[in-house]
């Protein structure tokens, strides 16, 4: 079944012109998209298969801007949808016809940057990688890293509490934020947090990270910034088989190793990323696993031994260290392409259920039989050293029987990943994507609870709508 | 005084569903370790997680670890280290600041959010938590969370409830990420340095790429002259490397010489459980959270006004501050010299007296406090848990 939509409000429908003439007054003039044409670039994410029409577009390049346009849409009770670079996968940008889209792209400046501290002040629409690369002269890093960075925000990264393949050793989005400036909905802005650790009174800062755009709109943070090691090995392990490789990882972090990370991609998946980034990834392999060490020269020489041992115990076939920055960065492009390279194949859906990483190779033959069930083909390409998978299922977006293929096989994998003691997202978010899913997960006493907190922030509903909850039985206190 | 001693969730759950229609407020209690801590409570019964101690899921190989929140701090480290696994956030012990006895729990290090000198490679309890089950002032059971390493699905509610100091709710399960234990952890020590010239030094170590587990510094005024300590820990042969790339790093300072690793020890545990300060016990204790290169300047303003003694771990960025009970505790000219340099002051310790008429965490301003007062509502609408323990409102 499709996703479902709200239906619009016919009188804010009513009302266009009257709301534009308003925010209009209240912004610069180029912060303002009214065309159908300009608006077209906003209508989707990168959950392409869906897609609506905003009433508007506004690109505010203040705080106080976006403060006026949350006060004046909560006054004239019009929704908004914020929004960073529209790279969720979970649709959690997709707009809705009664809605106006609220992007924070414009505002993308490095504020300040304090090595001392090893903190930087940054403007929420900046893109993640933009943070890394400012403070790289210094050997600094911003460490989550989506595979999306090079065009993901922090504003978005924010909102769904982003990771990426660094986070087994560095931790997701809401352990590397300090601090943000955050827009309530009635045009208040508050700090919260700063370039300290940890603040007075409840965990705001946490219950933001990740909040998808409900509570607020963030627009500008304080982020960690971390020294990085002296160096980095990405290594390639190959096996015969997914299990091989799923016991191998359970085995290197039962010995007490964590590496900075471990990827795992499966056959069908290595094939598709060799064809298109030639990142010298073994063709003749089942499963392959990236693993990466940092550290001195020595350091890195050290583990990377005893993970060797323990590789060569389950029948590792293959093993290629990176030998220059450039065999490495390869590596590395090849595994952040992986998304990208798939969507040159075929259309897919891309999942994110997190499970205990004892039931890694249970739920990859798992997925696998689910997949096939339905006619389909899968890819595996996820982070193994916590758990979290993103099988793609690969589809045709132009035959709506296979898009419904597509979405009931993601929604049984899904339900298994819940099943076994895991969860429907990792890092993506729910979007509207796997709202419909929620009770799965949770008990409809603990979405009420999560409502009525939301419901703190939010009692109209007016901010990101129609995303994270299943559309009935809604609480608005 | 009733005394509710649920040894279920269930059972909780009838607790409190009882004590919302009587609105009956609720002092929630574990080992009662930290009872003087915080604003003192206004209630009429009190809920404990006594008889709620079980283990209910530890598995090492996915280094997780779920219990009740009677389950005792000392059981569960115990039980970990028979797997060479650990806390990542090294929670502080309470006893020695506020001389109490009995155990600590794992439920008060959740809804304290404990950390210790690991806080700036580790984070604090927020950041290891995978999930809580707790019940809500409706008397409902609520599940958030849940054992997986990486989860955004719904509103992260589990970093609401840690560190809610029970007012929001009573925990009935917390589950945690943990951590293989180093094999080994060796600290440098480097002597005699000011407290500007100390953090100049921790900023040095901390901002190399050498992986500094702890690091703090102890002015002369503490006693054994100043000390300033930096803490490595891993695989032996990678601490060795590192511990003699920072020695190089830090030559500018002082030559930084590698403690024994039990006088080591006990020096990071008295850290963290800020024991340096602890003596004489009429003193008022003060945790001070501000960016590490103002740590220095804002204990020296302090200085100007009152008489102080202080220590810093984070790097600088924690300032604990023993000073008099008099004006009280010197609240005023504390909260003002962190004003001025961002961060916050939360009052450890104090007579009751004291830490009833004076915020004991610093007061939100307008916008937050609703914030807050919104939040409080919508998990204990009769306000029958802890009230005022956190601020007079909440």
């Amino acid at each position: 079944m499709p996703i479902a939509f709200p239906i619009p409000d016919e009188a804010v429908l009513g009302r266009r012109g009257e709301i534009l003439t308003g925010l209009g007054q209240l912004v610069a003039p180029e912060a303002l998209i009214i065309s159908e044409d300009e608006r077209r670039a906003f209508e989707t994410d990168a959950l392409t298969a869906y897609r609506r029409m905003p009433l508007a577009v506004l690109l505010p390049s203040t705080t106080t801007e976006v403060s006026t346009v949350l006060k004046f849409c909560a006054q004239n009770q019009v929704k908004v949808v914020p929004r960073g670079a529209g790279t969720s996968l979970a649709g959690g940008a997709i707009p809705q016809e009664d809605a106006i889209v609220l992007g924070v792209s414009k505002m993308n400046r490095i504020l300040d940057v304090n090595f001392e501290n090893r903190t930087a002040r940054v403007q929420a629409g900046v893109t993640n990688l933009a943070v890394s690369q400012a403070v790289a002269h210094e050997g600094f890093f911003y460490a989550p890293d989506p595979s999306s960075q090079l065009a993901c925000t922090i504003a978005g990264n924010i909102g769904m509490n982003s990771g990426g393949a660094h986070c087994l050793k560095y931790g997701v989005t809401t352990n590397n934020i300090l601090g943000v400036t955050l827009v309530l909905l009635d045009g208040t802005i508050v700090e919260i947090g700063g370039e300290h650790l940890d603040s007075p009174g409840y965990d705001l800062l946490g219950l933001i990270v990740g909040s998808e755009g409900q509570l607020g709109v963030v627009t500008e943070a304080v982020v960690r910034i971390r020294r990085a090691a002296e160096g980095a090995k990405p290594v390639l392990f190959g096996f015969d088989t997914s299990e091989e490789a799923g016991a191998c990882v359970a085995a290197i972090m039962g010995a007490g190793i964590i590496p900075v990370a471990i990827e795992f991609m499966d056959k069908q998946t290595i094939e598709i990323v060799e064809g298109f980034a030639k990142a010298g990834y073994p063709l003749d392999v089942g499963a392959l696993l990236i693993i990466e060490v940092e550290g001195s020269e020595r350091e890195m020489e050290a583990v990377l031994a005893r993970i060797v041992v323990i590789a060569r115990k389950h029948n590792v076939r293959h093993i290629k260290e990176s030998h220059s920055a450039a065999e490495a960065a390869a590596i590395w492009k090849g595994r952040k392409s992986a998304f990208g390279a798939t969507g040159r194949v075929a259309d897919y859906i891309c999942m994110d259920g997190t499970v205990p990483l004892g039931q890694l190779s249970n739920v990859l033959k798992r997925t696998g039989e689910i997949v096939a069930s339905y006619g389909l083909r899968v890819a595996n390409v996820f982070h193994a050293g916590d758990g979290n998978m993103h099988p793609l299922i690969l589809y045709n977006v132009n035959d709506p029987a296979e898009q419904a293929k597509a979405e009931a096989a993601g929604e049984d994998i899904l339900k298994y990943c819940v099943e076994v003691g895991g969860c429907l997202t990792g890092e993506h978010g729910v979007g509207i994507e796997k709202r419909d899913l929620m009770r799965f997960q949770f008990e409809e006493r603990d979405l009420r609870q999560q409502m009525r907190v939301r419901a703190v922030f939010d009692p109209a509903w007016l901010l990101n709508p129609a995303k994270v909850f299943p559309l009935d039985n809604r609480l608005t206190a | 005084m009733t005394r509710h001693n649920p040894t279920s969730e269930a059972d909780a759950c009838a607790i409190v569903a009882e004590a919302a229609a009587q609105r009956t407020p609720l002092a929630i209690q574990g080992g009662g370790t930290k009872r003087a801590f915080g604003r003192p409570p206004q209630f009429e019964s009190i809920l404990s997680s006594s008889q709620m101690t079980k283990v209910t899921l530890y598995e090492p190989a996915e280094f997780v670890i779920s219990a009740e929140p009677g389950a005792s701090l000392s059981g569960i480290v115990r039980l970990l280290a028979e797997h060479r696994q650990e806390l990542a956030f090294e929670p502080l012990d309470y006893r020695p600041l506020l001389a109490s006895d009995g155990e600590p729990t794992i439920g008060a290090v959740a809804a304290m959010n404990l950390s210790g000198p690991r806080r700036i490679a580790g984070g604090a309890a927020r950041d290891s938590s995978l999930g809580v089950r707790f019940v809500n002032g409706r008397g409902e059971a609520i599940k958030c969370g849940g054992r997986v390493m990486k989860n955004v699905t719904g509103l992260d509610l589990v970093k609401l409830m840690v560190g809610a100091h029970g007012t929001l709710g009573f925990l009935t399960e917390v589950t945690f990420k943990v951590v293989p234990s180093p094999q080994r952890v060796a600290t440098l020590c480097l002597v005699g340095l000011s407290d500007q010239t100390a953090i100049a030094a921790l900023s040095a170590a901390l901002g190399s790429p050498y992986d500094v587990s702890g690091a703090a510094h102890l002015p002369a005024k503490i006693g054994g002259g100043a000390r300033t300590l930096i803490r490595v820990e891993g695989f032996p042969d990678s601490v060795e490397y590192r511990l003699g790339e920072l020695r190089s790093l830090l030559k500018a300072f002082d030559t930084a010489e590698v403690l024994a690793d039990d006088a080591a020890k006990d020096l990071w545990v008295a850290i963290r459980d800020a024991t340096v300060i602890a003596e004489p016990r009429d003193k008022a204790i003060w945790r001070i959270s501000t960016a590490p290169t103002r740590g220095a300047d804002v204990a020296a303003r302090i200085a100007r006004t009152i008489d102080a003694r202080w220590f810093f771990d984070w790097g600088g960025g924690l300032i604990w501050l023993a000073c008099e009970t008099a004006s009280a505790a010197g609240a005023a000219t504390i909260r003002a010299a962190v004003r001025q340099a961002g961060g916050h002051a939360t009052l450890v310790r104090a007579p009751e007296d004291v830490r009833a008429a004076v915020d004991v965490f610093d007061p939100p301003i307008e916008a937050i406090a609703r914030l807050q007062t919104g939040l409080k509502a919508s998990l204990d609408p009769t306000g029958i848990f802890n009230p005022g323990r956190m601020f007079p409102e909440l």
